[in-house]
């Protein structure tokens, strides 16, 4: 079974490989090569089986606290490249970002009964990625 | 593994009629889909893109790529169109399911011309005709 809670941030960022010219990133990223913001939508899916006295895979209440402390707290309302390691130096796409919220949120999801199954991180309500941890792409 | 999904929307009209029915039948098994002089939607269709990310761009898929793709097969051809006009519905009825099937004939022909390296691949295509119909097809 899947469940899944949805969280929201606001930050800023900037695509741009250090190593390139302006004109390369721009032709790389696009519009998305000048400092800019969204409006980050996340969901986070675990996979478990339900508790058979609680019926809880796991408390979304307790979901709710991890992705706030984990998430939320460090990535709101924050430039991204400057303020939240490693987009100091790891480009902040919407890859990237849903992968760095898959580690920081591992630890403390998987349990007896659950483990995480996916992240999905909305750039925009026209892009998002869903990421499913470090396996590789079978054809 | 990141799958990508990126959503795009166009209008075109439609109607749902096939002349192996009758009038009777079409009438019967369309409803008012089969009114003469057809109706429209705006077409919200999500195309999901999977793949390994590409560790320089920190990227899995260049969605301007997959725009200008999108843009030249789907939306430029189709949009603000009767797809009772179009080339593929001379033979089916364009039906969502079918403008799926069609949706992803036409990407699938110009993948490669695209996207030449393994990676990244299509997945899947989804089609909202409206809020409460939804219609999602497997890239293969």
């Amino acid at each position: 079974m899947l469940i899944t809670r949805k969280v929201e941030f606001s930050a800023s960022h900037v695509c741009r490989i250090p190593q390139l010219s302006d004109d390369e990133n721009r032709s790389v990223y696009g519009l998305a090569a000048n400092p800019h913001g969204h409006n980050y939508v996340v969901e986070v899916s675990l996979e478990g089986t339900p508790d058979p006295v609680t019926g809880m895979v796991l408390d979304l209440k307790e979901l709710k606290e991890i992705l706030e402390r984990q998430v939320v707290a460090p990535y709101d309302h924050r430039f991204l490249n400057y303020e939240v390691p490693p987009f100091d130096r790891v480009v902040p796409t919407a890859e990237n970002i849903a992968r760095d919220i898959w580690q920081r949120l591992e630890n403390h999801v998987s349990g007896e009964r659950s483990r995480l199954h996916a992240v999905r991180v909305y750039e925009t309500p026209d892009l998002f990625v869903d990421y499913f941890g470090e396996q590789p792409c079978s054809a | 593994m990141f799958r990508v999904t990126r959503r795009y929307e166009f209008p075109a009209s439609h109607r749902l009629h096939s002349p192996k029915l009758s009038e009777n039948e079409n009438q019967r098994i369309y409803g008012k889909c089969n009114n003469p002089y057809g109706h429209g939607h705006n077409y919200v269709v999500e195309i999901s893109v999977r793949g390994p990310i590409d560790e320089a761009t920190g990227r899995a898929v260049d969605p301007a790529a997959l725009d200008g793709l999108v843009e030249r097969e789907i939306l430029k051809p189709l949009g603000h169109s009767d797809l009772n006009r179009d080339a593929a519905f001379q033979q089916v009825v364009p039906t969502t399911e079918n403008l799926a099937v069609e949706i992803r004939r036409r990407l699938a022909v110009n993948w490669s011309k695209i996207f030449p390296g393994a990676w990244p691949k299509l997945e899947k295509i989804r089609i909202v005709e409206t809020p409460r119909n939804i219609f999602e097809i497997e890239a293969t």
